[in-house]
């Protein structure tokens, strides 16, 4: 029989702190490593690195501006695409429809969550890069061709097929943060708007202002992803380091450029460089995902402050 | 005076519980009628009959006749959003919208486009705090926000909310019910001053409360309208012994 | 009195909107839908017996994936029993004691790293792995996928254990249970199911990663049962014949696909339905 005292509980406690310890030496060794790898490059090009526009790996040329540009212009146009649909999905799951049908919905919804980053990019080169080949970019050229915007090559692989492919894929992300936002929203709050004779849209727009800063911490939270989406836009994305204005052009991102060429990288300051891209990738992401995580425990409280009152 | 809500053979159910059973009576215009009986009687569940509230229940159902004005609100052509504007409604634990003191008051003229400029907004939105006794509390920081008030003046302001939108039905779920003595004193002085207006109905837990500000009391328990009176009868001869034995604290 | 125009117009925006945040789910659906019937609809053609059982051969000549689903099986398989034990600890120790400096920077750093592109994470293992050991291995994929599996399970955990309620302890430790046995004889069974759930969820979510695997793991065209060698994984063959030029690759990968979005899928709807009947 196990010793029933205060000596079993503190080893019972020791082993459960040496296992959470874990995850801070994970975290601790994984930025010593990239820092570490990244050395040469960083003495190297030091700030230069991250706004010189030249990628030649052959002559030991590095600047990771092309791949900075490609990664934040697929995830804005993912956002923007994203935010307002997710935005309506959740306003109908938790407002407006019934629950009969929001939950069986909701499950669907979250079910798009769970499909791997690969098959996307599977889906997004053989369904949805023709699609943009042949209508949707025919189309746009036709009708808003004098844009910079949508004129360039249509190869149906580029930044705007990147940036469709991960709204797809952040939508239901957002989608479930801002539906648990609503739903910590006092139900006091909609009786106080209806009791008022305002319609069921008028007391969603309460909801909404109730959950504001929720909401902006689940856009943000979907900026983090969309961020280091890695497979899908790997695929679809068209891989050329390159810097237009054009949204059919082929561009790259940092996620992308390490999945594609990580492997062949001998070279220690190639391999350097990556790493040093990984790095960036991994403080933009730590940042945005800590202000997501701030904002959405903003709305906690304020409702706390709100059903206190 | 007339009857500005008469009930007649109202029966409510959750689902497959019956909530309310067979109740009738008159709501007499610009008087304060006080719900009273012990927790989960169905006072609360009644009062939210008037604006149809619990339409905001899944498999809630009303059977019966509720007619304010004349008309039967439950008829299935009533626009609910124009009947909750003429029946307001003030909760048991305010619920200020997070905005600033002048925009909660606001809200309703301006969802309704009541008002012909800015000028005449902020009027509307003057009388309406003066009407609940919070202007002189307030007029200085219309523009911060609502949760800077203390409990009381949060409830006086959800009641300003609720006027502003001219009613002519008061509906209060135990308004005072999480408030200390004073702020509860100065609702209920709030209350007798406006019935000269409007037409109150109030839940309240509190027996002397309903006998201080009502004219005419309901005694509801298990869901079922015991009694009815003028407020001064029912506490001094009441018809019913179960209503009595409430009064007189042998049970609730 | 009331402006019957305003009135109107109200109501018609409010059904107008109720109409397009429908049309939103709904359209969300539709994509979910299109995705899933037409990786039935082309995967379906290719899978046989062969396919399933089989390694790549040289294009034209058949061959299948049987070596990539026992890769990622077996990656699978050591991750969770390593990340498995790793999290639910700390998640037990963040949920029972974790009010303090240390439990909150572990809380912290498991979001963190939840957040974490997962090919930072091979990148991670690349470098702490693969370049010593001089080659890729299924046991660098398999650390790899621990890595993304920890946090998420640590902070499933933490919330299940949460939901156990106080008064379950307390009754416990009146008893004089030392505080080890309440944990582990009262709490961790309370939130078994809750806890299940979120290993399970945590399972389907690294048997589609492929970033992380892309240089960790590598891929192989064998049957390989040894973790120092590179290792055969679904995920990694799916991108390597998505990406080839020829169409019978294609078709691979579509056949490929429908095997770990039906597995995944499965997972999902699982839980789905034990957790319905358990809350």
């Amino acid at each position: 029989m196990a010793g029933t005292g205060t000596f079993a509980d503190r080893v019972f406690r020791s082993v459960l702190i040496v296992l959470s310890s874990t995850v801070i030496l994970i975290v601790v060794s994984m930025v010593a490593m990239m820092v570490w790898t990244s050395l040469p490059t960083i003495r190297m090009f030091g700030l230069e690195f991250l706004y010189s526009g030249e990628w030649q790996p052959a002559s030991n040329v590095f600047g990771a501006l092309p791949f900075i540009y490609g990664t934040i212009v697929s995830s804005l146009i993912a956002i923007l695409i994203a935010v307002p649909i997710s935005l309506g999905i959740a306003i109908f799951l938790v407002e407006q429809a019934p629950k009969s049908i929001s939950s069986p919905a909701a499950f669907l919804v979250e079910l798009l969550a769970a499909i791997p980053s690969v098959v996307y990019g599977l889906w997004g080169i053989f369904v949805l890069a023709p699609f943009i080949r042949n209508y949707l970019g025919p189309f746009f050229q036709d009708y808003f061709g004098w844009l910079p915007l949508f004129q360039g090559r249509l190869t149906g692989f580029g930044m705007l097929t990147g940036g469709i492919i991960m709204a797809i894929m952040v939508t239901p992300i957002i989608t479930a943060v801002v539906r648990d936002v609503l739903e910590v929203v006092p139900n006091t709050q909609r009786d106080a708007a209806l009791a008022l004779g305002a319609t069921k849209w008028e007391t969603t727009l309460i909801v909404l202002q109730n959950a504001s800063s929720g909401i902006a911490g689940a856009v943000v939270l979907g900026l983090g992803r969309a961020l280091g989406e890695t497979m899908a836009v790997t695929m679809v994305i068209g891989n050329s380091p390159q810097i237009t204005a054009s949204l059919f052009e082929p561009a790259y991102t940092i996620a992308s450029v390490l999945a594609a060429n990580f492997g062949e990288a001998s070279d220690r300051l190639y391999l350097s460089a990556l790493v040093e891209m990984g790095l960036v990738l991994f403080l933009v992401t730590f940042v945005v995902n800590a202000l997501a995580k701030v904002l959405v425990l903003g709305v906690a409280k304020g409702t706390n402050a709100a059903s206190k009152a | 005076m007339g009857d500005k809500i008469s009930i007649k053979n109202l029966n409510f159910y959750y689902g497959k519980n019956q909530a309310l059973y067979d109740i009738s009576m008159k709501i007499p215009e610009r008087e304060v009628m006080a719900f009273v009986g012990p927790s989960g009687c169905g006072k609360s569940t009644f009062l939210r009959v008037f604006n149809r509230m619990n339409d905001t229940i899944p498999y809630a159902r009303v059977e019966g006749e509720v007619k304010i004005d004349g008309k039967n609100i439950y008829k299935t052509k009533t626009d609910v959003v124009a009947l909750r504007r003429k029946v307001g409604m003030v909760f048991q634990k305010s619920n200020p919208f997070p905005k600033s003191i002048f925009e909660n008051v606001a809200y309703g003229i301006r969802i309704n486009k009541m008002h012909s400029g800015k000028k005449d907004l902020a009027d509307r939105v003057e009388k309406a705090l003066r009407d609940a006794a919070l202007w002189d509390e307030v007029s200085d920081r219309l523009n911060t926000s609502a949760f800077g008030l203390s409990g009381g003046q949060q409830q006086r302001l959800c009641i300003a909310r609720a006027l502003a939108v001219q009613p002519e039905v008061i509906l209060m779920d135990e308004p005072a019910s999480a408030l200390d003595p004073i702020a509860t004193q100065k609702i209920e002085e709030l209350v007798v001053e406006l019935k000269k207006k409007y037409t109150i109905v109030i839940v309240t837990h509190n027996m002397q409360q309903a006998a201080r500000i009502s004219d005419k009391t309901a005694f509801f328990m298990l869901g079922k309208l015991i009694e009815v009176n003028p407020t001064e009868k029912m506490f001094t001869n009441p018809d019913d012994e179960l209503t009595e034995d409430y009064i007189t604290g042998r049970f609730g | 009195m009331m402006d019957r125009n305003t009135h109107s117009r109200r109501k018609l925006v409010s059904g107008a909107m109720t109409l397009i945040t429908a049309a939103c789910a709904i359209a969300a659906i539709i994509v979910l839908v299109l995705i899933l019937t037409y990786i039935a609809a082309k995967g379906l053609t290719t899978i046989n017996y062969e396919f399933l059982t089989d390694t790549p051969k040289p294009v034209g000549e058949g061959g299948g994936i049987g070596n990539a689903i026992m890769g990622s099986a077996l990656m699978t398989l050591l991750a969770t029993a390593i990340g498995l034990p790793i999290g639910i600890g700390a998640g037990v120790y963040l949920a029972e004691f974790g009010e303090n400096i240390f439990g909150n920077t572990v809380r912290f750093l498991a979001d963190t790293l939840i957040g974490v592109p997962s090919i930072i994470v091979g990148i991670f293992i690349y470098t702490l792995i693969v370049l010593p050991m001089g080659r890729q291995s299924g046991l660098a994929g398999a650390l790899s996928l621990a890595i993304i599996m920890i946090p998420i399970v640590a902070r499933t955990t933490e919330e299940m254990i949460r939901l156990v309620p106080q008064s379950m302890r307390e009754g416990a430790l009146a008893l004089g249970a030392p505080q080890w046995r309440v944990t582990w004889n009262i709490v961790m069974p309370a939130a078994a199911s809750g806890i299940a759930t979120g290993a399970m969820l945590s399972i389907a979510r690294i048997s589609g990663e492929t970033a992380p695997l892309l240089f960790t793991a590598l891929n192989s065209r064998f049957y390989n049962y040894f973790f120092d060698q590179p290792m055969a994984s679904l995920t990694v063959q799916i991108y390597n014949y998505a990406t080839g030029p020829f169409e019978i690759e294609h078709q691979m990968a579509w056949a490929a696909t429908l095997i770990l979005v039906g597995l995944i899928l499965v997972i999902n709807v699982l839980v789905r339905f034990l957790t319905k009947k358990k809350y």
